[in-house]
């Protein structure tokens, strides 16, 4: 066992990727509940890629064949159901994960110097997903499949000059149909796929470059030779990382956090195989009612709802009565976060260190993207629209606040090291 | 800092328990009292279904034999009285109406009714099933309250007898009014209303059970996976206690 150890060390870097990576990368003492969401994701993406390749594998992409293909699927096919299953489920958790995950970093500074790409690569990774996840919307080809996207397409419209020719291309038609479907699949399964897997890696590779976050917002590296040999971690890490720091309050991912995370794992797995087995359209949430009708070009549902993890962003979308405008503030709530790094101009990371005011400011952003998210699951009356006028304000106030109170923020003392 | 993690708790509540969004009907539906495991009553309502739907309402996505097994009605049988159209037993269930000739007939084409309970929901079925009346603007002389204009005549007619709106005067706003308060048939079907309401849950309930046919199966293998999880995440939690000995 060792010789071929051995032979392949020779050959490739086995173990010096592992120790690196796991077995001697230290991740900070201090990680709590928040911390489990990374690896709910990677878990999720496993489990679509997974059920995708099945799935492809009766999965008939065509206008003619592809809703009757999925109920093939749902009652033929041997455990196709639940193959479909997971992946339906996994599409929403992946987006309940990602959002968690993303939170997570902007209560703890984790966007901050020197993690500012490492957060651009999660952005990407999230503009990817969204994609990733309207075009595998398409695909089961029923009512709001075929509506949502129409809606979502057309958006490109309202851009001056190119955005009628730029509909068109998108589609492959003049009206969303077989051409724009068979796109979509190839994209779906192919394109996008392999772009989320590379970015994925990017990002763990950046992470494993500047070290995790923790909840207390600093660093476990201090300068060579500070910290006396008593107080340094037992544990062995790789020399990539104490070659130029002494590490303290850490341990090494593997094995500790990885049993840790099994239970976290466990743990999402009840809520995620509860919605697999006794409640898959999640109320109408996960699986829209609609879409168990076959896409029909000719009759349009009384009221088209992107899935639950667009609402949000499709709530600011309707908040605005004008439509390229509606559109430019749509991206701009994307884009906003994509900058996040350089708009915090604060030097503590950590929300539990950072003034009152940034506290209240982050909940209020909480709030108001969970009700922008209920928001765009309601028809625009005028209630709604007010309200969604109120928490679109809101939700870019939180950054526009943020711009001008870090520079000079009343912080709390930032402990020196863990302690707890 | 447990003001944030209450909030963003929220996050995770609203997100995985927002009830369904479809827009809400005119009229109050019934509930419907649907029992997936009542395999007497799924059996009615495929005969139902086979004699008064399949003419115009096809069932292209379900076949014969998975609901003759799924129903527990002995394949000979389900051939002999549930199959009229010539097919084989382990074909779709599809009905002999072109859609050509439903769109001349009924003005539109009779929808195929495998995932109506999926789109429609049970008690939408159950109510619409009970909701005709005699409506003598209407082609066919009825029409819906659940479904105003509905293109298809009442196929249940000779089950339900005549129905027709009953109104009651009530004094609103000073003035009397007549009020809808339900239908009332004048007794001439082949059943009576309490049958009737039990005939069409059945037919609800075969719907339930076409629109998802793994269900029984899914909720099944639901309770063995929880079990699985539940020794998983005790190791689980063992393992963690064992190996988090060396940090304390």
């Amino acid at each position: 066992m060792n010789k071929l150890i051995a032979w392949f060390d020779e050959r490739i870097p086995m173990t010096k990727t592992w120790n690196i990576h796991l077995a001697q990368y230290p991740a900070p003492k201090n990680f709590n509940f928040w911390y489990i969401f990374g690896v709910l994701a990677t878990l999720v993406l496993v489990n679509q890629i997974l059920t995708g390749v099945w799935l492809t594998m009766n999965y008939v992409p065509s206008a003619e064949g592809a809703f009757a293909s999925v109920e093939f699927i749902m009652r033929d096919i041997e455990y196709g159901w639940l193959l479909r299953y997971m992946h339906s489920t996994g599409a929403s958790a992946f987006f309940v994960v990602v959002y968690l995950h993303m939170f997570r970093g902007m209560m703890y500074g984790s966007y901050q110097k020197p993690r500012e790409l490492l957060w651009v690569f999660g952005m990407l990774i999230f503009l990817v997903l969204m994609a990733e996840a309207f075009m595998g919307y398409l695909l089961p080809w029923g009512q709001m499949s075929y509506w949502g996207a129409q809606v979502i397409i057309s958006l490109f419209g309202a851009i001056p000059f190119v955005g009628d020719d730029l509909t068109l291309w998108i589609r492959g038609d003049y009206v969303i149909s077989g051409a724009t479907l068979n796109r979509f699949f190839a994209l779906h399964v192919i394109a996008l796929p392999l772009v989320l897997v590379i970015l994925v890696f990017l990002h763990i590779i950046a992470l494993h470059e500047v070290g995790s976050n923790n909840p207390e917002g600093i660093s476990i590296k201090k300068p060579k030779g500070s910290v006396p040999e008593s107080e340094k971690p037992k544990f062995q890490f790789h020399e990539r990382f104490t070659k130029k720091y002494d590490i303290v309050d850490a341990f090494p991912f593997f094995p500790y956090y990885i049993v840790k995370d099994l239970v976290g794992v466990a743990i999402f797995l009840f809520f995620f195989c509860y919605v697999i087995f006794f409640a898959p359209a999640m109320g109408g949430l996960f699986l829209e009612p609609p879409n168990f009708e076959a896409a029909n070009p000719l009759k349009t549902p009384a009221h088209i709802a992107p899935v639950w993890y667009f609402t949000p962003f499709y709530a600011i979308l309707r908040a605005v009565p004008d439509k390229l405008l509606g559109v430019i503030l749509m991206f701009g709530a994307i884009v906003a976060l994509f900058v996040l790094p350089w708009l915090d101009r604060g030097k503590v990371r950590s929300v539990r260190y950072r003034s009152g005011f940034h506290k209240f400011n982050l909940t209020v952003f909480a709030i108001s993207f969970i009700a922008l998210g209920y928001l765009g699951l309601k028809p625009a009356t005028e209630v709604y629209t007010f309200f969604a006028r109120v928490f679109t304000f809101l939700y870019f106030a939180f950054f526009v606040l943020l711009f001008f109170y870090s520079k000079n923020e009343n912080t709390k003392p930032v402990p020196e090291r863990i302690t707890k | 800092m447990k003001q944030l993690l209450k909030n963003t708790l929220l996050v995770a509540a609203s997100l995985w328990s927002v009830a369904t969004l479809a827009a809400g009907p005119t009229v109050p539906l019934d509930k419907a009292e649907v029992d997936m495991h009542d395999k007497a009553s799924m059996q009615r309502g495929a005969q139902l279904f086979m004699n008064y739907c399949l003419g115009c309402h096809s069932m292209q996505y379900q076949r014969y034999n998975r609901t003759f097994k799924d129903l527990e009605i002995p394949e000979d049988l389900g051939i002999e009285n549930l199959q009229f159209t010539g097919e084989k037993v382990g074909d779709l269930i599809t009905n002999a109406m072109a859609t050509e000739d439903a769109g001349n007939w009924f003005g539109t084409a009779a929808p195929d009714l495998t995932l109506v309970a999926r789109v429609r929901g049970a008690d939408w079925i159950y109510t619409y099933l009970r909701s005709f009346y005699v409506d003598e603007t209407r082609p066919f002389g009825v029409n819906n309250t659940v479904f105003p204009n509905v293109g298809m005549p009442h196929v249940l007619q000779e089950l339900q007898g005549v129905p027709r709106k009953t109104t009651e005067a009530k004094l609103i706003d000073g003035e009397m009014k007549d009020v809808y308060v339900g239908i009332k048939t004048d007794g001439s079907g082949m059943l009576t209303e309490a049958e009737y309401d039990q005939a069409m849950l059945d037919l609800t309930n075969f719907l339930v059970y076409t629109g998802e046919p793994m269900m029984l199966q899914q909720r099944k293998i639901g309770w063995y996976v929880f079990g699985f999880l539940l020794v998983f995440l005790v190791f689980a939690v063992l393992l963690k206690r064992e190996f988090f000995r060396d940090v304390k």
